[in-house]
């Protein structure tokens, strides 16, 4: 018990005295993970919508599928991106294991299916209510999907939001892809599980209260922004 | 609005119901109805509830096809684009202001952006809303909410205007704006189908009156035949108050 506050004394003392280590482990962390959901939101919003309005043969499989890939196993992201990508691989070539952008790669596979399952049932849901006067006034299938995208923005926060949370808490895929490289790769998560395993407590749990806090302050970010505007009449 | 001298656009003329049948769940709900519409007179469809009133809006504005028969516009199977407007009982206004709302119409109507300020001051100034512009739309009262409709319809510069008990649930005061926003359509030279089940309503604003049975037409006539001399037992019943089975 000792042991856990003397290195919860030392992780704050790390967090208020900025270290080098810690900070760009945390600027790498924010840096991979929300250029991930970036394009996840590019390829998930989109396809959301395209899913929840569109009308085409396999629309139904390809929403279950969807769905199914929410919950993918990182682990096997991670060992899949691997054989894809290592020297051996289909992409090897391009040269991209163990780089930030190998670890871009794996997060935005794992979060793009969360975006698009959530948008699909956020532009469904106000498709239903809107689908009649936009059908009245003769917008066109992608008017709509545009419409409905943008007047569902801030219920579509939520999804970027529990996109983000899903990268941010990553740890299997990025493990795998990235290598935990020291100045290269080493991200919060891998870094606590590295941490933790030498035990290095001190520099784990300042990890780990950053991480956490991170996700209050974004959660409590998103749901100040939905509650204004919903008191606005716009959410 | 379109300027009054201005012919009508071809095309649209007449719409024409042709044995319309339209049936769901294993009922009826049009029965064999044939109807020809042309500018000009604003018509009434009135009926009790289940009549097929609001079935028949959507019918002529082609968001639902008949199970049967046929509808055409002029020599067309489908209306052309921004020739009908539809507003509807509870008005779906977009999660923005009551100018954005104007202004997603236009671009939908193609209106160059250049043009769409000059026209969104002019439509609210029209609906009596140029002071809740910038107001988000679902925050307006009922009655302004159903004007904004209303003007977001005729942003379209439509031909026919199919208004679907668009007082319903408004106060006497809403009510008289919309209704003087409604003539002045008509006075311009837009066909207006006003379905209402409000028998005051269809005295002040009728030029002819359909009365809806069953989804079949009872009777059509010019308003002051209708309710001064009405033909059909079913109308003459619907007049006096009693209930249609």
């Amino acid at each position: 018990m000792q042991d856990f506050w003397a290195a919860l004394a030392q992780a704050f003392a790390l967090i208020l005295g900025a270290e080098a280590e810690l900070v760009e482990i945390i600027g790498l962390s924010l840096r991979v993970s929300l250029s991930a959901v970036a394009i996840a939101c590019v390829i998930g919003l989109p396809l959301g919508a395209v899913l929840a309005v569109g009308r085409f043969p396999g629309r139904l499989a390809l929403s279950v599928l969807v769905n199914a890939l929410m919950g993918l196993p990182p682990v096997v992201v991670g060992l899949t991106v691997y054989l894809v990508l290592s020297a051996s691989g289909p992409l090897g070539v391009l040269q991209l294991l163990y780089t930030p952008a190998a670890m871009i790669i794996a997060q935005t596979i794992l979060v793009t299916p969360i975006i698009a399952a959530l948008t699909r049932q956020v532009i469904e849901d106000l498709s239903g209510e809107y689908d009649e006067m936009l059908r009245a006034m003769g917008v066109s299938r992608a008017g709509m999907i545009a419409t409905l995208l943008w007047d569902a923005r801030y219920s579509l926060l939520t999804a970027a939001l529990a996109g983000t949370g899903r990268a941010l808490a990553e740890v299997g895929a990025v493990l795998i892809v990235g290598g935990n490289i020291n100045h290269v790769t080493r991200t919060m998560t891998t870094a606590i599980a590295l941490e933790t395993s030498k035990g290095e407590l001190a520099m784990a749990l300042a990890l780990g209260i950053i991480l956490v806090t991170l996700s209050v302050i974004v959660s409590a970010c998103v749901m100040g922004l939905r509650a204004s505007a919903a008191r606005m009449a716009y959410a | 609005m379109r300027d009054v001298a201005e012919p009508p656009r071809p095309g649209l003329w007449p719409v024409t119901l042709r044995a319309v049948a339209f049936r769901a769940g294993g009922q009826t709900l049009i029965d064999g109805l044939d109807l020809e519409l042309a500018p000009g007179a604003l018509t009434c469809v009135m009926g009790p509830n289940g009549a097929g009133k609001s079935l028949l809006v959507r019918l002529i504005a082609g968001l639902i096809a008949p199970t049967e028969g046929t509808i055409t516009y002029g020599s067309a199977g489908a209306p052309a684009k921004n020739r009908i407007a539809v507003v509807f009982q509870r008005p779906v206004l977009l999660r923005r202001s009551a100018a954005a709302n104007l202004d997603h119409a236009l671009k939908t109507y193609g209106m160059p952006r250049a043009a769409r300020p000059g026209r969104i001051a002019a439509l609210l100034s029209e609906a009596g809303l140029t002071a809740q512009a910038g107001q988000a739309a679902r925050l307006l009262s009922g009655g302004e909410q159903q004007r904004l409709a209303l003007v977001r319809a005729l942003a379209a510069e439509p031909d026919l205007l199919l208004l679907d008990e668009p007082a319903a649930n408004l106060d006497p005061q809403a009510t008289a704006m919309l209704e003087a926003l409604i003539r002045r359509a008509s006075s311009e030279g837009v066909k207006v189908v006003l379905v209402t089940h409000d028998r005051d309503q269809a005295r002040r604003m009728a030029e002819e009156v359909i009365l809806l049975h069953r989804g079949r037409i009872a009777e059509r006539a010019p308003a002051q035949a209708f309710f001064e001399n009405p033909k059909s037992p079913e109308a003459r019943a619907y007049l006096a108050g009693r209930l249609l089975l």
